[in-house]
């Protein structure tokens, strides 16, 4: 019988083997965005946008054309990109610090004015290329190198929801949190990568997914402890869903005396 | 086409597009408005793009994207605003991507004033951003000259693959003259397909990378050569420089760049009505300075006078042209403060005298 491949690397993936530590989830978040450029049959005409980060290399993983963006500018040069060629998928990848600390401005702008472009957002908790400081999604009491008692919310505020933020602005077309700690989440993960792409693919205005993932090496805890540590910490915080669809509606306050 | 009256902002605009420009992506600040309104009314008729970005920081990176999928593209600013894109300036540099930067400058520093002034001729000239990199830095003195260099901006950005920076002021913006776009331009310099755009990849090139990160420091040492050897390329055959009376006989020898220079024009022509010598050189490009033009110059001279719109940066440039052959001395107005012909004229003659030895 001749052997016939049935599961391969997609082809948006190049041959280079990643820099991640063991248990950091960027490989399988990689993965799915690859897979669904692939099924999508975007890849050749893909140009990514990679942050400063642990991910600041992902130019080298994607077997696509890419950016390597200023720490936090990625949905700028997203934008520049497709301004300047309609005609491409442009994506960026971005982690927690990059996007919701020094970027947040770029993307809540990039967002609000409807860029045609895609943003996967992984928000690990941390800042894990420079070594483990507080990020500002850094969980209550969660210890970083730079809030070595914990996070102190009277100091340093509650985590920052981006999701949800994003959300409330009238523009976006898609907005989706999801995980990948275990495997049914990252098939529910790349399901959500896959309606944020063939929004952008029909030509729809902005959409981003956020996708918790781990980063056992800065949270000092093992990778398989690292998956469980995110689904009881990071869970209830940051819930899982579909925040904003093409059809969905703007957020209304809720009445102030009593409901309709 | 035939002559057509035109605010100095506006013709900039219009170079841009004749140029074949049709993104721009910037953020509004005093006194350079003129430039983004005008590209927003025009770029939609040429099928062109105008994007209102969040914050200059934004816009430099705006123009980083769009450059490196390939397109000719410019931002303008002034100088609180130019500060802000020096970080997607220096990574523009430092990915080799060509882009156009007029800068309108003000007086500063900090939020300084919104009047004309030269005060970042250190900044534009030097680097400006972080690394070591030079910008391509052109400062024109008319209306007519503004949008000619503008329309080689493109064209030398394109060619060296490095930014472009238009150094200009309030004066140049906001005063309007005869402008002439010629229909048969051609490009000032070999222009290249853009093979190494970002475009989507199809596997018949190598993959686009546009990035200016290099881990390896063997390897960025190899990068910074390679950029420095594109600096000096342009040393050697970007210099541009205009002079007035250098092939007569003259006792000073005024050096002066942009609107600064009409001034010193006028008052030349006072002096030379009352009998007194005197010469211009003016550069045109900044970066790369015209040292020997002014050496040349300088040796005819007993007295070199430097004016400027702040308290004394070209006059760094133009010492290391003379390299103490001849006194160097310097007037110069601050803070939106201009200087006069009648200013000027009176050094002049102070120099031609033999007074004021001291710079």
């Amino acid at each position: 019988m001749p052997e016939t491949l049935v599961f391969g690397k997609p082809t948006a993936l190049t041959e280079v083997p990643t820099h991640y530590c063991p248990g950091c989830t960027h490989g399988v978040i990689h993965r799915l965005v690859a897979e669904v450029l692939d099924e999508l049959d975007l890849t050749r005409r893909t140009v990514g946008i990679a942050p400063v980060g642990c991910s600041v290399l992902a130019y080298n993983y994607f077997a696509t054309d890419f950016h390597e963006a200023s720490h936090g500018r990625a949905p700028a040069v997203a934008t520049g990109i497709k301004r300047a060629r309609p005609d491409l998928i442009v994506f960026s990848y971005q982690g927690d610090g990059d996007l919701a600390s020094i970027g947040l401005s770029e993307v809540l702008h990039c967002a609000n004015r409807g860029e045609k472009v895609t943003v996967i957002f992984v928000n690990n908790a941390i800042y894990g290329m420079t070594g483990g400081q507080m990020a500002p999604t850094t969980m209550p009491g969660q210890v970083a190198t730079t809030c070595p008692l914990g996070r102190d919310v009277e100091q340093a505020g509650y985590p920052i929801r981006i999701a949800e933020l994003i959300s409330t602005l009238r523009t976006p077309a898609f907005v989706a949190r999801a995980s990948v700690h275990s495997p049914l989440h990252a098939v529910h993960a790349k399901e959500m990568i896959r309606r944020a792409f063939r929004c952008q693919k029909e030509g729809r205005c902005f959409s981003l997914v956020e996708v918790l993932s781990t980063c056992p090496t800065n949270w000092g805890i093992p990778p398989a402890e690292s998956l469980t540590w995110l689904e009881q910490h990071m869970l209830p915080y940051y819930p899982l869903g579909v925040f904003k669809t093409p059809e969905g509606p703007d957020r209304a306050p809720l009445p102030l005396f009593g409901g309709a | 086409m035939a002559k057509k009256l035109m605010k100095g902002a506006e013709a900039m605009g219009e170079a841009a597009i004749q140029a074949g420009c049709r993104l721009f992506f910037g953020y509004p600040i005093t006194p350079q408005n003129e430039i983004p309104e005008y590209m927003s009314a025009r770029l939609p008729q040429v099928g062109g793009t105008f994007v209102q970005a969040e914050s200059e920081v934004a816009a430099s990176n705006m123009i980083y994207g769009a450059a490196g999928a390939g397109e000719r593209v410019l931002t303008s600013s002034s100088s609180p605003g130019i500060s802000l894109m020096m970080e997607g300036l220096s990574y523009i540099a430092g990915s080799e991507l060509p882009v156009v930067v007029i800068n309108i400058m003000r007086a500063g520093p900090g939020l300084g004033g919104i009047l004309p002034a030269q005060g970042d001729y250190f900044q534009a000239t030097k680097g400006g951003g972080h690394g070591d990199y030079r910008c391509l830095v052109l400062a024109p003195w008319s209306v007519q000259e503004a949008a000619d260099l503008v329309q080689d901006a493109f064209d030398l950005a394109d060619y060296y693959r490095n930014p472009v920076l238009i150094l200009g002021d309030g004066l140049i913006g906001q005063m309007m003259e005869p402008v002439e776009f010629k229909a048969d331009r051609r490009p000032c310099k070999p222009l290249a397909p853009k093979t190494w755009a970002s475009t989507g990849w199809k596997g018949d090139r190598p993959r686009a990378i546009i990035n200016s990160l290099f881990l390896d420091p063997e390897a960025l040492e190899r990068h910074n050569q390679k950029l420095a050897a594109k600096y000096a390329a342009m040393e050697r055959d970007e210099k541009r420089v205009a002079e007035v009376g250098t092939d007569g006989q003259y006792e000073v020898l005024v050096v002066a760049y942009g609107t600064v220079a009409r001034v010193v024009y006028t008052a030349l022509d006072d002096l030379r009505q009352a009998g007194v010598r005197a010469a211009m050189v003016r550069p045109v490009s900044l970066f790369p300075f015209p040292y020997e033009a002014v050496r040349r110059a300088a040796e005819k001279a007993k007295a070199v006078l430097v004016a400027e719109l702040s308290t004394g940066q070209m006059i760094e440039d133009v010492r290391l042209a003379v390299e103490g052959r001849v006194p160097v001395h310097f007037i110069g107005r601050q803070g939106g403060m201009l200087l006069t012909p009648e200013d000027i004229a009176a050094r002049v003659r102070e120099l031609a005298a033999g007074e004021g030895s001291h710079a």
